[in-house]
């Protein structure tokens, strides 16, 4: 009892840093959040503080767990980063006193989350038990259990109180409504195609995309509407040719909408997918160099970089937008796991896991800005993901 | 060393394929822990893949697990790896992970 109150106190502390910089020694300056990220340190389970101005770590905060397939969400306060590990594990990290300021073991298996619009409720994916938890961003305490009966994938916020999410083993959108968070609603849609493995949310909130690893094609729901559907978009994109293996699954979060069109990574084949948000219907599709990972678009939307899977993953391929062009195709390192941009897109951050090193490098003239050397890194989140909605 | 030796042992049983190099063997070890690891988890406890722990596998014949890895398993997201394994290669990994999967070395 006596530990969680100290707990509770520190984190009253923590989410103010003026009055904790002041209550720990005078002379102290404020320090503001905003140049602030993370860098998961997969094999070590700690987390690289990094400043994305100094470009270099500032610090770790390690005992985090098992971090080989990890994520982070941040408090809207800038300052409290949320990771979600493979174990289970959700741990609560300051930032800016890089500490630990509550942790829980919420389940067995688990591969990221999500935080609501309103900053006050952190929901985590799971995969055993399958399910989502959601937590009280403050304290970390159970606030809703929904369970599943399937792994859960595709976790997204929406506007309001609420998340979306997939279910791979039962085909099956769910939209959870915790306005009231002792009496959550969930609307789970049915039937909307076969093994979603992940999901992204579009930069308005409105649509929630699922990705299909089952079929050639991806589903959507317009969460707008005032009974939210799934219809399928992209159907055959295969085009019934033998699909290549997929080494790595792709990852939809981070979502790369830049104007009206989004950039979607196919499964099985090489190459990206181009589709108007305004019809749903593909506009092009660019040959890249391997299975796309992750496609995401620079903040502006000018260009769009992609990553690879196993065996292509030494390289990042970067789409012009205007042109639907390859413009470029950079070897930042081995084993290039992620891509961060800086909040208004100047500079990427890349994990290069193999090399244990994160590069920095111009968006503009593709220069290479700095190395940082970090253990084994994986993610990537700075803390100008707190004010955009899907991240 | 006690692990160690029965996997000589069983080496010397039934060797009907080639080990693989130790420089290759250190590789595939990585490539395990952190290719396959992504969804099988870095400490192959799970994930949209099944757990690869010596547990999980106890009673799953190894020719049968070298012929997931080899060839894959359709209609599930677990890939053929024939394009960047050899046969003997997909052998050696399955008979390594009913036996409990070493850990990488560390630099």
């Amino acid at each position: 009892m006596k530990r969680r109150d100290a707990l509770g106190a520190l984190t009253v502390l923590g989410a103010l840093p003026a009055l904790a910089a002041l209550g720990g020694c005078a002379s102290t300056p404020a320090v503001g959040t905003g140049d602030l990220g993370l860098v998961i340190q997969r094999a070590r389970g700690a987390v690289s503080i990094v400043d994305t101005t100094q470009r270099r770590a500032l610090g770790e905060v390690a005992g985090l767990g098992d971090l080989s397939h990890a994520a982070a969400v941040f408090g809207r306060d800038g300052l409290h980063a949320y990771v979600f590990g493979r174990d289970g594990g959700l741990t609560q990290v300051n930032l800016v006193e890089r500490r630990i300021v509550a942790r829980v073991m919420q389940a067995g298996n688990s591969i990221g989350g999500a935080i609501s619009a309103d900053g006050t409720l952190v929901a985590a994916q799971n995969y055993t038990p399958g399910g989502v938890k959601v937590f009280d961003a403050r304290t970390l305490a159970l606030v809703a259990d929904l369970p599943a009966a399937s792994r859960v994938v595709g976790l997204v916020d929406l506007p309001g109180r609420r998340f979306a999410y997939s279910l791979f083993d039962r085909d099956a959108i769910c939209i959870a409504d915790l306005s009231d968070p002792g009496r959550p609603q969930v609307t789970t849609l049915e039937g909307i195609g076969r093994q979603p493995y992940d999901g992204l949310v579009t930069p308005d909130g409105r649509h929630y995309i699922a990705g299909l690893f089952g079929e050639d094609g991806l589903a959507l729901v317009d969460t707008w509407a005032e009974r939210p559907q799934a219809r399928r978009i992209l159907a055959g994109y295969g085009r019934g040719e033998a699909p290549l293996p997929v080494y790595k699954m792709p990852h939809l979060r981070g979502w790369a909408v830049a104007g009206r069109h989004a950039y979607l990574p196919a499964i099985g084949r090489h190459e990206v997918l181009v589709v108007d948000t305004a019809s749903w219907e593909e506009v092009g599709r660019i040959a890249v160099a391997g299975q796309p990972v992750f496609v995401i678009a620079r903040p502006d939307g000018r260009q769009v970089w992609v990553n690879f899977a196993v065996p292509d993953y030494n390289r990042v391929q970067v789409i012009d937008t205007p042109s639907r062009q390859v413009v470029q195709t950079l070897s930042p390192g081995k084993a290039v796991l992620h891509m961060e941009f800086t909040p208004r897109g100047e500079a990427v951050w890349i994990s290069a896991r193999d090399d244990n090193r994160v590069r920095v490098v111009d968006t503009q003239r593709f220069a290479t800005l700095a190395d940082l050397p970090v253990d084994a890194p994986s993610g990537i989140f700075f803390t100008s993901r707190a004010h955009r909605t899907g991240f | 060393m006690h692990a160690w030796a029965g996997w000589v042992l069983m080496a010397l049983v039934s060797s009907a394929w080639a080990q693989p190099e130790p420089a290759r063997q250190h590789q595939l070890v990585r490539m395990v822990r952190q290719d396959c690891g992504s969804c099988h988890g870095m400490r192959l406890t799970g994930g949209l893949g099944p757990a690869l722990t010596r547990e999980a596998l106890a009673g799953k014949p190894t020719e049968g697990l070298a012929a997931t890895i080899f060839y894959g398993r359709p209609g599930t997201p677990m890939p053929p790896w024939r394009a960047l394994l050899t046969e003997d290669e997909a052998a050696w990994i399955a008979q390594r992970l009913a036996h409990g999967f070493p850990q990488e070395e560390t630099r």
